[in-house]
């Protein structure tokens, strides 16, 4: 390699360090300040000692973004292999298909949600029509969930459908060639070779479900609070910019907990993520 | 032709009167030098006209006429626009908040002293409405909107009309109640029913009221502000509480609601236009605030949000279509009987209050299921890792 | 095979279905008489008219513009140039270290990002001694550092996709090492500048968590604007709004798939040439 454009290259990259020391790294450091001390700057413990109180939040809002990603994966993996069966042309049409809802702002999709479910909305009202019972559906834990699904389905299907396209055809080919039926082929070749996708899928489904705080407003009623919730009470309603910090703090060590256990389990050596 | 005559003459006549009645001194406003500044005013919800189904726009009036430009926010609690105040990361020059909370700004210091050479206009405000417990001297508010709690309810949804605040607790509208979103007036229901002092400062009453709010938690469909309108208007909920005026602009569009100061007693309030310290354009607020007071301007306010006004002028008005309005000026000594209005109470109580609405906002239905939810999770990650190492074993050992 | 069985149709038939549901009743109640959302009284266009009229609104959407194209272009240019740069380096440690610190943005969840961004800028306001800080400069500074990331991780893998020895070969030629760049190694990784770019900008168009914990009053993006009014009655405008919105975005998608679909049109009749 040439001396001179590693020198110019490498230096090319400073900027970006800065910035991502003053904007990435020592807001993190902030945060940490905040969660360790109380409202006049002396250091203290009560905040995370506090914690205790919100495990069964942590808890629910893991829970419910657990299930939010497994329903998410369960629907899109056999979309993401038809669509990458289709022809070429199709292919990309339905990817586009797929992806515009994203562009759509998020906070109106939702909120169209509830005009849907709500117990006098548009499902009801057709279901009263046709003489039935109206049901609630909405401010439950099935509409919060609901929510999720649908704002973050994309993002688990275009991972997925970005692996299975590439996927190397001959590969199954052959290995229906050595007798495996379809039920084998796809337990030992595809889902494995798909499994970075499925990574990526369930990372950028499971991070912002678990800590939403919009939708489980709107959709649940203010019943079902999350974590995301409670954030967002500390810093626009009580004031409490420390516990604020404190849970910020211990939700982010949760989540890359999660994903790093996660990648364990990917043989994937790369830094980048995106697929 | 003599009767046209002076039947012309009368309506000349009245015009005029209508107008000299309506038409302000614009030149206090133009020229002003202030052009091309800006206004940052932070306002509750749905509390202004705004040009909404051809009423007047005050903000934008207000532009023209004076070259400010005004750039205009909502919060929907008095707690959440305090905590934005308090962070210090965006700076208002016109706030709106209620009495209690007028009260704990100026004790930390957080209004500047209105400049009334500046706002002349003043005079026009009821005088029952000045020297109130919260500026006992006049330094710091200018009244703006006047109201009491009430509860909302639709006829077609409910067998019989609610008198007490007991109906929020009756089983039967399980999944059909409403609530506030916002502490203080969440407890004071409760404590209006306990029959509370809801300035109290004892511990043991704040936790009486919250056990009461717990046990009504499975019956609320769900905790709202403004997003209230939207659901009583389209049958949504049998009740709500929620303030007089918003039920007005509710029924207009859905009849079949109802209102009702219940027995046991209800809060009233006082919402004041007020200048916060990180004011930086003090003179242009005071314009504004005397720009709210023109009698124009306080009527079209009191016809869009329809709370009771504070200005002797709006009640004068023949054209003020409230003017006599059961609801919102109650005849009815008895209503009067109960109110309470709220007021700053010590940082200690504040902390418990915010602490106890913390935990009834995380309490959640389905404990037990999420524990063993996670505890088969753990167990399965668990197996498979085990599964995991010992193939691999067994593979190394082939 | 490239024939699906019709299950399959029905299947993507109905998933797609389910994504344009929300999307296509507020589409449809944009065109009601009535301000509701239970009866259809008739076919109006008066939303459109009083959208028109609603001044905020217009102008969070040219906020909403300028902001994700300016953070944009600033995160395409400061990340395609951190991209060269980590590619270049030599130490194996710190090129891990750099792009674990890259990824934080990402795996974070988005309130986290926010409120640590906000915290940072109210503390450093506060030693400073300034009030209102919160506007446009921080809500760019926040949309920078978090579109950072993706243009890094689009431009990054192309330089792998990318023959090493072109840019000594250029030179080999008599070109100095900025042309180089510029005429060789910059058109081969256009592909993920241009894709991070476009990744930049609609993370900006949408965001709403950051934005609402980093932005002041004087500068409304629409999103924020959109939830402010959902917290209260939502008038039809909004419907209109986000159906205009809806099918300029079609548009602009269908142009991007109809150029695409001619790019490799070209690509095959110059193949078989």
């Amino acid at each position: 390699m040439k001396r001179n454009t590693s020198l110019a290259a490498r230096l090319s990259s400073s900027p970006y360090i800065v910035w991502m020391i003053i904007f990435i790294i020592f807001p993190l450091a902030v945060v940490a300040y905040y969660a360790f001390t109380d409202a006049s700057g002396n250091f203290t413990l009560y905040n995370i000692s506090i914690l205790s109180r919100y495990t069964d939040t942590f808890l629910r809002s893991i829970w419910f973004g657990a299930i939010a990603t497994l329903i998410c994966l369960i629907i899109s993996y056999p979309l993401a292999y038809i669509i990458s069966q289709i022809t070429e042309n199709k292919q990309r049409t339905i990817i586009m298909l797929v992806m515009l809802p994203m562009w759509m702002n998020f906070l109106l999709r939702t909120y169209s949600w509830m005009l849907i479910l709500e117990d006098t909305g548009i499902i009801n009202s057709w279901l009263v029509k046709a003489g039935l019972e109206p049901f609630r559906m909405i401010n439950t834990s099935s509409a919060v969930i609901l929510g999720m699904v649908y704002n973050y389905l994309p993002y688990m299907i275009l991972p997925l459908y970005s692996i299975m396209s590439r996927m190397d055809k001959s590969v199954i080919e052959a290995a229906k060639d050595l007798g495996g039926n379809n039920a084998t082929v796809i337990k030992k070749v595809v889902f494995p070779l798909s499994m970075p996708g499925v990574i990526s899928g369930v990372t950028m489904v499971f991070v912002p479900s678990v800590s939403t705080f919009y939708i489980s407003q709107k959709l649940g009623g203010g019943k079902f609070t999350l974590i995301g919730d409670v954030i967002e009470m500390q810093f626009q309603t009580s004031y409490n910019y420390n516990l604020g910090a404190a849970i910020s703090l211990v939700l982010m060590v949760l989540i890359l907990g999660c994903l790093f256990f996660m990648n364990k389990f990917a043989d994937d050596e790369e830094g980048g993520i995106l697929v | 032709m003599k009767k046209l005559f002076s039947v012309l003459i009368a309506i000349v006549m009245v015009c005029l009167m209508s107008i000299s009645a309506f038409s302000m001194d614009e030149s206090a406003y133009k020229d002003t030098g202030l052009s091309g500044t800006t206004l940052n005013v932070y306002n509750w919800g749905e509390y202004i006209s705004d040009g909404a189904e051809g009423s007047l726009n005050v903000n934008k009036r207000f532009e023209e006429l004076t070259g400010i430009k005004v750039n205009y926010t909502n919060y929907d609690s008095n707690e959440d626009m305090y905590g934005k105040l308090k962070s210090g990361g965006a700076s208002y020059d016109i706030i709106i908040p209620s009495d209690y909370m007028i009260q704990r700004l100026i004790r930390e210091d957080m209004l500047l002293k209105i400049d009334f050479a500046n706002v002349p206009n003043y005079k026009l405000i009821d005088e029952k409405y000045k020297g109130l417990f919260y500026d006992k001297k006049n330094e710091y508010t200018v009244p703006y909107a006047v109201g009491m709690v009430g509860l909302i309810y639709n006829t077609k949804m409910v067998d019989k009309a609610p008198t007490s605040w007991n109906a929020m607790w009756d089983k039967k509208y399980t999944g059909k109640i409403l609530t506030f979103n916002n502490s203080r007036d969440a407890f004071a229901i409760s404590q209006f029913l306990l029959g509370q002092d809801v300035n109290s400062t004892d511990e043991k009453d704040w936790y009486a009221a919250l056990d009461k709010l717990k046990e009504q938690k499975p019956l609320i469909k769900s905790y709202v502000m403004d997003d209230v309108f939207n659901i009583m208007e389209r049958n949504g909920a049998a009740m709500a509480p929620y303030y007089a005026g918003d039920f007005l602009t509710m029924k207009e569009n859905n009849p079949d609601l109802a209102f009702v100061y219940p027995k046991e007693g209800t809060n009233a309030f006082v919402d004041c236009v007020c200048i916060p310290s990180t004011c930086q354009n003090k003179v242009a607020a005071e314009l504004y605030i005397n720009f709210l007071l023109e009698p124009e301007i306080a009527l079209a306010n009191a016809e869009t949000i329809r709370y009771a006004s504070p200005n002797t002028e709006v009640r004068k008005m023949d054209q003020y279509s409230l003017k006599d309005n059961e609801i919102i000026y109650p005849k009815d000594v008895k209503v009067y009987e109960n109110v309470q209005y709220f007021e700053n109470l010590p940082q200690e109580t504040l902390s418990l209050i915010t602490n106890l609405w913390d935990e009834l906002k995380i309490e959640g239905t389905s404990n037990t299921n999420i524990y063993i939810g996670a505890g088969v999770a753990v167990v399965a990650i668990v197996g498979y890792a085990i599964y995991k190492a010992v193939k691999k074993k067994k593979i190394e050992n082939a | 095979m490239n024939k699906i069985k019709t299950s399959s149709k029905i299947y993507m038939a109905i998933i797609i279905l389910f994504l344009y549901a929300p999307i296509l009743v507020l589409v449809f109640y944009s065109f009601n008489e009535a301000n509701s959302t239970s009866v259809f009284t008739g076919f109006s266009l008066k939303w459109y008219g009083e959208l028109m009229k609603d001044t905020d609104t217009i102008q969070a959407l040219k906020n909403t513009l300028i902001l994700a194209v300016t953070s944009s272009i600033l995160a395409t240019i400061l990340g395609t140039a951190a991209a060269v740069g980590i590619n270049a380096m030599r130490s194996k440690p710190i090129k891990t270290t750099v792009l674990t610190a890259t990824n934080i943005p990402m795996m974070n969840p988005d309130i986290v990002t926010g409120v640590s961004m906000m915290l940072l800028f109210v503390f450093l306001a506060r030693l400073v001694g300034v009030t209102g800080v919160l506007g446009f400069s921080t809500l760019l500074i926040a949309h920078i550092t978090f579109n950072l990331p993706y243009v890094i991780l689009s431009v990054l893998p192309k330089f792998k996709q990318m023959d090493k020895h072109l840019s000594e070969a250029a030179q080999d030629l008599g070109c100095t090492p900025v042309q180089a760049f510029f005429h060789v190694i910059l058109p081969s990784i256009m592909p993920g500048v241009f894709t991070g770019f476009i990744m930049s900008f609609t993370l900006s168009l949408d965001d709403f968590v950051i934005s609402y914990f980093t932005s002041g009053p004087e500068f409304q993006t629409l999103p924020i604007r959109i939830f402010s009014m959902t917290k209260k009655r939502v008038t039809p405008d909004i419907y209109a709004l986000s159906t205009i919105l809806f099918v300029v975005i079609l548009i602009l998608l269908l142009l991007i798939n109809v150029s695409q679909k001619r790019g490799e049109n070209k690509k095959k009749v110059k193949k078989e040439i």
